[in-house]
């Protein structure tokens, strides 16, 4: 046709990329758009998109980071004589971590040359339903046409700019994983064993997040040694299973985060140490408090980007209240020919693998005579707080409200895993819940696990959901011993018996 | 446990025949004792070691150098079983189950006698009975075997470090050992017959072993020890053991402070005076073969475990069975056990995991035209900043083209195979299919994706 290309993809992320990718093994010329705007901070990265550069990656190598620093203490009980003093060193975490982002980085760019994928760096707008306008940082222009488009530029963190100073002093997980020192200063006091070095973190969320993200930050944070300290609003984890979050809250708690609940800061503001003074409200006490901190990370969500894309020259839609492009179930936005798939699109999870899968099925629909629709149903999904959690299907809270309490059976257990037994280790919170529909069926609604290698232990339960999985048949699947998961095979008190739901015994 | 539930009068007669070397456990078998749970915490003493390593990469810093100190561990290991051992004591009197500490053999109908430590006997009878003796390690039959070596029953509270080790075998047992020994620190050789881990796909199994070589042990193959002397006492002492090999006549020597034997078990079946109620056994391998209810060819005994003939020799597999067993003796139940698709875990320094058919008796049964092998090799993300082993983890699915490309095999080779290989062995379970794999997404970033 008289388009220069197949397909323009905007946005190299993990939806983008795939969809590219996918596109050119159908024979198709295409074309990759990708464009980092350096963060407040200055921060930028290469191509890859957030899960690589600013999410997945860096956050599960840091989580692992944390968690070596647990196995170091575990390996004495274990017996590996460790000397003291053992302390982290950011620098050395961060320079590995960044390194092996850079390597994605360079990962990409080959398979999407190997592809015959083209790649521009370039920041794209529309100009046309068919017409998208690159620029480069010095404002260069460069014009791409397309048959198809496919807008995937995902979304940034947001600032709270309505406080005062918070989009000159904070970070956010833009930042961190990019931090080249640590975000606390040297320390002051040492204890033994890991060191809680005084670098003093805020990390602060508010109301209307997801901040699974804020509270694996901040896990990690304490777990390599920082003194770090959540303010929230109001609920952890909204729209995940409440007595879940709160489960793992109180892990992080006695794990040594310190929390702030039901407060929200007014302002921060730079003091002549370097510091930061943060004054916040409690809506509890009516009261206001004060205290000061090396760095101010925020989480307070992430706006999807589509400022730039000028999507009113083409008259896509996008939700009202927030911002997110509008699709339908074959990722196609209100102008024919334009789709969108990833973060950026409304009612979709923010997660890589529902990208990577949407924008795979989008290629193959659009160029290879596939009719196959994403299925958007029970998306296994994992949080990777200290201790972690992983969840499939229905919280308890959304299949009472779908289907009566009458209606519904949960059985849960409490368990210790076995490492935790010579490593001493608390497993208070180490819990799993099933939540399946009552009658002759039991088909399995959702699934919720507490516990080390959460996401290793969902993931293949996550299958069974979707072949529609039932209790009895999880019942009459042999466990695996000895395993965390296999505890899921064996679950049979129900909370509506009211019995002690610990486990005992082999 | 389960039978008293149901209002039956139950007793338990549980005794362990010490070791050659003289070493004894408490109530709870093979599995608490001297089998899964010591052998996982070693394992994790093992991981725990590498993860020493790869911390320094992820930016933990101490002091070079850091030893194991094996009476530390072992002590440990041994403080938790034995309070797993007081708590089935406990839990057996809270649910009115009489528990014997003695030697149980059949005298006559519905009769046994047990004889305790000292030598005491008593007669019981009973209803019925069900046989749970389980195995013992079996050993070489050459000299010096039962002097001087030691099996898993002695490993796991063995009083001192076994120091430069040779394991004799290629069983599961066999490798769990090797591996977490040498990842403590220990130097390692492993001689085997012929094959590793008879019986599993064998695909896998040498990639276990090539993994193992790559980490540092030592393995010796087509060969088998003919004798073990013993150089110089101590704890350990000093011992050499001389191979012939299995392929022509060449003898090597060699030189350790311990030799393990781990060549297989039997089931503890000869010595019970099934002979007197008149219960079968197979002659050769000492199994009691049962109907699809566990029930032997007398009506009133029945028979789970280890000991049974064509099962599978695993602690969740003898646990279904007994409470399944009791539900329908005296529950009005219904469901047996279903043998089919059991996954289990090697728990190998990398672990493996698997469910269903291996890729050769898949290939027997269907035919390699019917079945299709998905399969990848991937690098979990844990292991990219410690810059260890690249392309070493592998997964591969064996599906049905006949039966909708129906997943029957499902394999594993990478860090938390147990708990990645639960679930689908649960989907497999509910008949997983191919396409229904491919629509699943994946955690990420969770090996188990993959």
């Amino acid at each position: 046709g008289k388009n220069e290309y197949d397909l323009l993809v905007i946005g190299g992320g993990s939806g983008g990329l795939a969809c590219a990718k996918e596109a050119a093994q159908f024979g198709r010329k295409v074309a990759v758009l990708d464009y980092v705007e350096p963060s407040p901070q200055g921060t930028k990265w290469g191509l890859g998109g957030t899960c690589v550069n600013v999410g997945c990656i860096p956050k599960k190598l840091m989580h692992q980071a944390a968690l070596l620093g647990s196995a170091l203490k575990d390996a004495q009980h274990y017996g590996w004589n460790i000397t003291q003093p053992v302390h982290h060193t950011w620098s050395v975490m961060a320079q590995a971590v960044q390194n092996y982002v850079k390597s994605l980085n360079w990962g990409h760019r080959v398979q999407l040359q190997d592809k015959k994928v083209k790649y521009f760096n370039l920041k794209g707008s529309f100009s046309d339903p068919y017409t998208v306008c690159g620029l480069t940082k010095a404002g260069k222009e460069t014009i791409v046409t397309a048959e198809n488009i496919v807008i995937a530029t995902g979304g940034r963190p947001k600032y709270p700019t309505h406080i005062a100073g918070a989009l000159e002093h904070g970070i956010t997980s833009d930042d961190l994983f990019w931090l080249k020192e640590s975000p606390g200063k040297t320390p002051l006091v040492h204890c033994p064993f890991v060191l809680h070095l005084y670098e003093i973190i805020v990390y602060i969320s508010l109301t209307d997040a997801l901040p699974d993200v804020s509270l694996e930050c901040a896990g990690f944070l304490t777990g390599i040694g920082l003194d770090t300290t959540v303010m929230m609003r109001s609920i952890p984890l909204r729209g995940f299973d409440q007595q879940m979050a709160s489960l793992v809250t109180e892990h992080m708690e006695s794990y040594g985060t310190k929390f702030l609940k039901r407060c929200f800061p007014t302002k921060v503001e730079k003091l002549e140490s370097n510091r930061l003074q943060v004054t916040w409200k409690n809506t509890e006490l009516g009261t206001e408090g004060t205290d000061s901190f090396d760095t101010v990370m925020w989480a307070v969500g992430r706006a999807p980007d589509i400022e730039t894309l000028n999507l009113e020259a083409v008259g896509v839609k996008t939700n009202s209240e927030t911002g997110k492009i509008i699709v339908d179930a074959s990722e196609a936005t209100s102008v024919p020919h334009i789709y969108a798939i990833g973060d950026i699109t409304e009612g979709r999870p923010e997660l890589t693998p529902t990208a990577i899968a949407a924008g795979k099925l989008l290629a193959r629909r659009l160029f290879g005579q596939s009719s196959e629709l994403m299925d958007y149903d029970n998306v296994p999904t994992t949080v990777f707080t200290p201790l972690e959690y992983g969840c499939v299907g229905l919280s308890e809270e959304a299949a009472v409200q779908c289907y009566g309490s009458d209606n519904i059976e949960v059985y849960h257990a409490y368990y210790k895993p076995l490492e935790f037994t010579v490593a001493e280790r608390d497993a208070t919170q180490c819990y799993i819940k099933m939540v399946c529909l009552r009658g002759s069926e039991q088909r399995i609604l959702g699934l919720h696990f507490i516990g080390p290698n959460a996401g290793e232990v969902i993931q293949g339960f996550a299958l069974g959901i979707k072949c529609g999985a039932t209790y009895p048949q999880l019942m009459k699947t042999i466990g695996i011993h000895p395993t965390c998961a296999e505890e899921i095979t064996k679950l049979h008190i129900t909370k509506r018996s009211g019995l002690d739901a610990t486990v005992t015994g082999c | 446990q389960e039978a008293a539930k149901y209002e039956k009068k139950v007793m338990v007669l549980d005794f362990v025949t010490p070791t050659p070397l003289g070493n004894s456990w408490g109530l709870g078998g093979t599995c608490v004792n001297v089998g899964c749970i010591p052998k996982k915490l070693m394992h994790q003493a093992a991981l725990l070691g590498q993860a020493l390593q790869d911390s320094r990469k992820f930016g933990w810093q101490f002091a070079e150098g850091v030893k194991h100190d094996w009476m530390t561990m072992t002590e440990s290991v041994q403080n938790y079983i034995g309070s797993l051992n007081w708590g089935y004591r406990v839990a057996l009197r809270e649910k009115k189950v009489t528990y014997e500490n003695a030697y149980g053999e059949f005298v006559g109908p519905h009769t046994i006698k047990a004889t305790n430590k000292r030598g005491v006997e008593k007669l019981y009878t009973a209803e019925r009975f069900l046989i749970a003796t389980g195995e013992r390690p079996r050993y070489l039959g050459i000299p010096g075997d039962k002097e001087y070596c030691i099996s898993s029953d002695d490993l796991f509270s063995l009083p001192y470090c076994p120091g430069k080790t040779l394991v004799v075998g290629a069983s599961y047992v066999a490798l769990e050992c090797a591996g977490f020994l040498a990842g403590l620190g220990l130097d390692v050789t492993v001689m085997v017959r012929s094959i590793l881990l008879r019986g599993f796909d064998q695909d896998m199994a040498n990639k276990i072993g090539e993994y193992m070589e790559e980490h540092g042990i030592r393995f010796i193959r087509e060969f088998v020890p003919i004798k073990v002397e013993q150089i110089e006492e101590g704890t350990p002492g000093r011992l050499k053991v001389t191979a012939k090999s299995t392929k022509g006549n060449e003898i090597i020597e060699g030189e350790y402070n311990t030799v393990l034997v781990a060549i297989g078990r039997d089931a503890c079946t000869r010595k019970i005076g099934l002979d007197k109620v008149g219960v079968k056994i197979n002659e050769k391998t000492g199994k009691i073969p049962v109907n699809d209810e566990e029930q032997t060819n007398v009506p009133y005994i029945y028979a789970i475990g280890d000991i049974l003939q064509d099962k599978l020799e695993l602690t969740p597999v003898a646990i279904q069975a007994g409470r399944l067993l009791v539900k329908r003796l005296y529950a009005g139940g219904t469901s047996k056990c279903d043998y089919v698709n059991v996954p289990t875990t090697v728990f190998t320094p990398l672990e493996y995991g698997a469910c269903g058919y291996s890729e050769e008796a898949a290939v027997e049964k269907f035919g390699e035209e019917n079945i299709e092998v998905y399969h990848s090799h991937f690098w979990p993300l844990e292991w990219t900043v410690p810059s260890r082993d690249n392309n070493k983890c592998y997964a591969k699915i064996i599906c049905n083209i006949r039966d909708n490309e129906r997943v029957i095999g499902f394999h594993v080779l990478g860090p938390s195979a147990g708990e990645v290989t639960q679930g689908f062995a649960a989907a497999i379970k509910c008949g997983l299919t191919k396409e229904q794999l491919d629509s699943t997404i994946g955690i990420h970033p969770v090996c188990a994706e993959v």
